[in-house]
């Protein structure tokens, strides 16, 4: 087996990109005077923020850092000391522990919000998160109440776009009282442009892993374009990144390359990664030279693949569209069974791997019912569990014991076939 | 033991409990199928909690039953291998009912967004139930605008349209107005019945309370005021003597229910439940919701938006919810709160820390206690409530 060594022109980028934007954090926190918002990854309306130079910052991308570095586990003790469960969201700890620890981590000083929007994308935990940020830092939530989709079309309804585009001139309104000056709609338009040029760059990204091989491996490396596409969206910063990041990653496609020296297996991998375990998460499925072609947690923030783009000429009916529709937190349980069916069938993969995390229910519960589903139309489903932010959560033997009979049988039944072709 | 609605009209208060609690212990929903069986083109509605907008199923022609679980006596045998043993028990006994046949008469099924869980729910029941309406209210979480109480009519008038596919039936106006008057009157006596154990609890027990309440889950709203009047009759007649126990509020079990024999425990190891959110969406309004109004779905979104009680799953940034408990506590003059999630329950264990932090700022005692409605041994619970009764009583 050889593993992947992250010394690509990308990562580089990604790592500078991301310091920079954490330097403005810090920045931010020590007095720079540029305010911050915290708000939520789920279909996230950062054009918004951008086009005000208010500075957005995700709770959530700080949480997995953490648990990246190895810093999230005296975080989530110390937030159980003040009374959370055991059984609540392990972001939600991690966050309100590092809060109440003076905002300073390893990779940046937080700020105290200016604006704690809480973009209420399906996930309910997101409510009872801000309004405790809201509670201990005294500063104002604004709930962007977002219905869920819940007609069997899979669209919203005309009420509901009304009722978000309301809210989204609300917002607007406070984003103009925080900073002092109008909104100036040109630069709106022109942060939704970038947008739009990055979700077609990333669209295109997310079509490459269909060439087999795959060209990297569409879990874990998306992860590293995760940051920037929302950290950095609506910049040109971030369209650089991503103008980057297509252009290697097609000359990888050209060249035949993918993320492992063969490709055994293409999976599709639904689920958030255990982020504090990450690298010996990664390792239990490079052993086996298999590849993720496709991740459902991918597309928390968008669900660009499949053909959503931000439109200058529209922003806010975009910005609205992309909140309530094109998101998979804010679509049904079922919705995420079609998305999962299309990419075993267009990304020809072959077996399905459910990443089952106690924290996030709105991913995990009822994935019983999911794997189920898959079982009976025939494609190897493999359910593990454990957690994406909270490492006293994962069994490091259980899981490679149950990954590794996966794809012993996986392969048995290959040879099978092969045999009786 | 009689049935509650055949009792007829001299029986004691504690007849008509016992009834009741007869009935809601019993598996299955005999009383909705006798109800649907009596007419043709009747419909049943099952609606998850925590509230469900009930006079619009009634007006539709259908009876609204309130799902509250498998309790104690349900062996979850199917649907633990659907959702994760981190996932609460009521979404899995819920489902546990469908796969067992036990909503085989229900025509529709009613989820709210109250819950990550209960969300996905909703979806499996769609997936494995193709034969029954599946609904899913959105709820707005941005009440102080409004534009909520615009979304919310419209989206009680698409479940309206929803429900009249399955009836025939479209809730007109006058429709819709009756049932707001009829429920108005169920939720006046239960109103009426905290009332008086919050003001002599030795007069009326949370063990005797709850299953009247409950009781209305699974019967005719018209069947139910009969029940409650005659137990509020009962009550009024009652007497008694205050004895020494501590006067505690009770929070967190807004959904998944307690075990009643929980309950008793409760009461047993020295409090009064002078006040509780149980099946908080039977009297989930301070005041009558208005029957006369002009357009009955903007009332009832209305009576949603500024006139409902404050709870987990709803996020009003008006109120602080941590402060409302402070408030209940002191309007009931509650010595203690307890403090009752049941395991997993997200919004419910979410609520604590912010409890805690108001409850020990205002100095009022608490005690947080988990549980499962599946529970059967309650000896544990009651002997931590038992040491912090008498921590309160002997300090």
């Amino acid at each position: 087996m050889t593993e992947l060594q992250y010394q690509g022109h990308l990562h580089q980028l990604q790592k500078q990109l991301m310091a920079n934007y954490y330097a403005a954090l810090t920045a931010s926190a020590e007095g720079s005077g540029e305010p911050a918002a915290y708000l939520l990854i789920g279909g996230n309306p950062v054009e918004l923020l951008r086009a005000f130079d208010i500075l957005p910052v995700f709770p959530e991308v700080n949480a997995l850092q953490l648990a990246v570095k190895k810093q999230s586990l005296p975080h989530i003790q110390a937030a159980e000391f003040m009374g959370y469960s055991s059984d609540n969201c392990a972001y939600v700890k991690a966050d309100i522990g590092q809060y109440f620890a003076g905002r300073k981590t390893p990779f940046a000083t937080i700020p105290e919000p200016s604006l704690l929007l809480c973009n209420y994308v399906g996930c309910n935990v997101y409510l009872d998160w801000f309004g405790h940020l809201s509670e201990y830092s005294g500063c104002p939530a604004f709930q962007l109440d977002i219905p869920f989709i819940r007609s069997k079309s899979g669209f919203p309804s005309k009420d509901d776009v009304d009722y978000v585009m309301r809210q989204l001139q609300r917002l607007i309104e406070r984003c103009e009282e925080i900073t002092g000056r109008q909104l100036d709609e040109d630069r709106l338009r022109e942060c939704v442009r970038l947008s739009s040029l990055t979700g077609e760059l990333w669209s295109k990204i997310k079509h490459l892993t269909k060439h087999t091989p795959a060209p990297y491996d569409a879990y874990f490396d998306s992860v590293t374009m995760m940051a920037p596409l929302y950290c950095l969206r609506g910049t040109p910063e971030g369209l650089v990144f991503f103008e980057t990041a297509y252009a290697e990653m097609a000359e990888r496609v050209a060249a035949n390359r993918g993320p492992l020296e063969t490709e055994r297996f293409r999976y599709v991998i639904e689920g958030p990664p255990p982020w504090p375990h990450l690298r010996t998460f990664r390792d239990m499925f490079s052993r086996w030279n298999a590849v993720a072609v496709a991740s459902t947690y991918s597309t928390v923030g968008g669900l660009w693949e499949f053909g959503f783009r931000h439109d200058p000429d529209h922003p806010l009916e975009s910005i609205a569209c992309h909140l309530l529709e094109w998101n998979l937190t804010n679509r049904n349980f079922l919705q995420r069974y079609e998305q999962i069916e299309r990419y075993l069938d267009e990304w020809h993969a072959s077996a399905l791997i459910i990443h089952s995390v106690k924290s996030c229910r709105l991913f995990s519960a009822g994935q019983g019912d999911m794997r189920e589903y898959f079982t009976k139309l025939g494609v190897p489903t493999l359910l593990i569990e454990s957690d994406l932010e909270d490492p006293r959560y994962f069994s490091e033997a259980q899981m490679r014991t149950r990954i590794d009979a996966f794809f012993e049988s996986l392969g048995h039944r290959a040879l099978v076939q092969e045999a009786s072709a | 033991m009689h049935h509650v609605d055949t009792l007829i009209g001299n029986e004691s208060l504690e007849e008509i409990v016992e009834s009741c609690v007869q009935t809601i212990e019993t598996p299955g929903f005999a009383d909705a199928q006798a109800w649907k069986a009596e007419a043709p083109g009747r419909a049943i509605a099952g609606c998850f909690p925590v509230y469900s907008p009930v006079e619009v199923f009634d007006a539709a022609g259908m009876l609204a039953v309130g799902l509250a679980g498998g309790g104690n006596r349900m062996e979850i045998a199917h649907a633990d291998s659907r959702f994760q043993s981190f996932v609460c028990s009521i979404v899995k006994s819920t489902l546990e009912q469908g796969m067992t046949g036990m909503l085989a008469e229900f025509d529709a099924l009613v989820f709210h967004s109250i819950c990550d869980p209960a969300r996905n729910l909703a979806s499996v029941y769609q997936r494995n139930f193709p034969d029954k309406r599946v609904e899913y209210i959105h709820f707005p979480q941005n009440l102080g605008v409004p534009e909520a109480i615009v979304f919310l009519t419209g989206e009680y008038a698409r479940v309206a349209t929803s429900m009249s596919e399955l009836t025939g039936k479209y809730p007109s106006a006058d429709a819709l107005r009756g049932s707001i008057a009829v429920y108005n009157e169920v939720r006046a006596l239960i109103r009426r019945l905290y009332a008086i154990r919050s003001e002599a609890p030795h007069r009326l027990s949370a063990r005797e309370l709850y299953p009247l309440v409950r009781y209305g889950n699974l019967v005719a709203p018209e069947i139910h005021i009969d029940v409650l009047t005659r137990a509020l009759a009962g009550v009024l007649q009652r007497e008694g003597r205050p004895r020494d126990r501590v006067r505690a509020i009770l929070a967190g079990s807004f959904c998944e229910q307690p075990p009643l024999d929980l309950i008793a425990a409760i009461e047993d190891a020295g409090c009064y439940l002078v006040d509780d959110d149980f099946l908080i969406g039977r009297r989930f309004f301070y005041a009558d919701v208005d029957a006369s109004a002009e357009d009955p779905y903007r009332a009832l979104a209305q009576a949603y938006v500024d006139g409902s009680v404050p709870v987990a799953v709803k996020h009003d940034l008006r109120i602080s919810k941590s402060e409302a408990l402070v408030a209940r506590a002191r309007a009931h003059k509650a010595d203690a709160v307890i403090v009752l999630c049941a395991k997993f329950c997200e919004p419910a264990l979410f609520e604590y820390p912010l409890y805690r932090r108001a409850l020990q700022a205002a100095e009022i005692p608490h005690i947080f206690l988990e549980f499962e409605e599946k529970m059967w041994m309650f000896e544990r619970t009651k002997t931590e409530i038992e040491t912090f009764v008498e921590s309160l009583l002997f300090a």
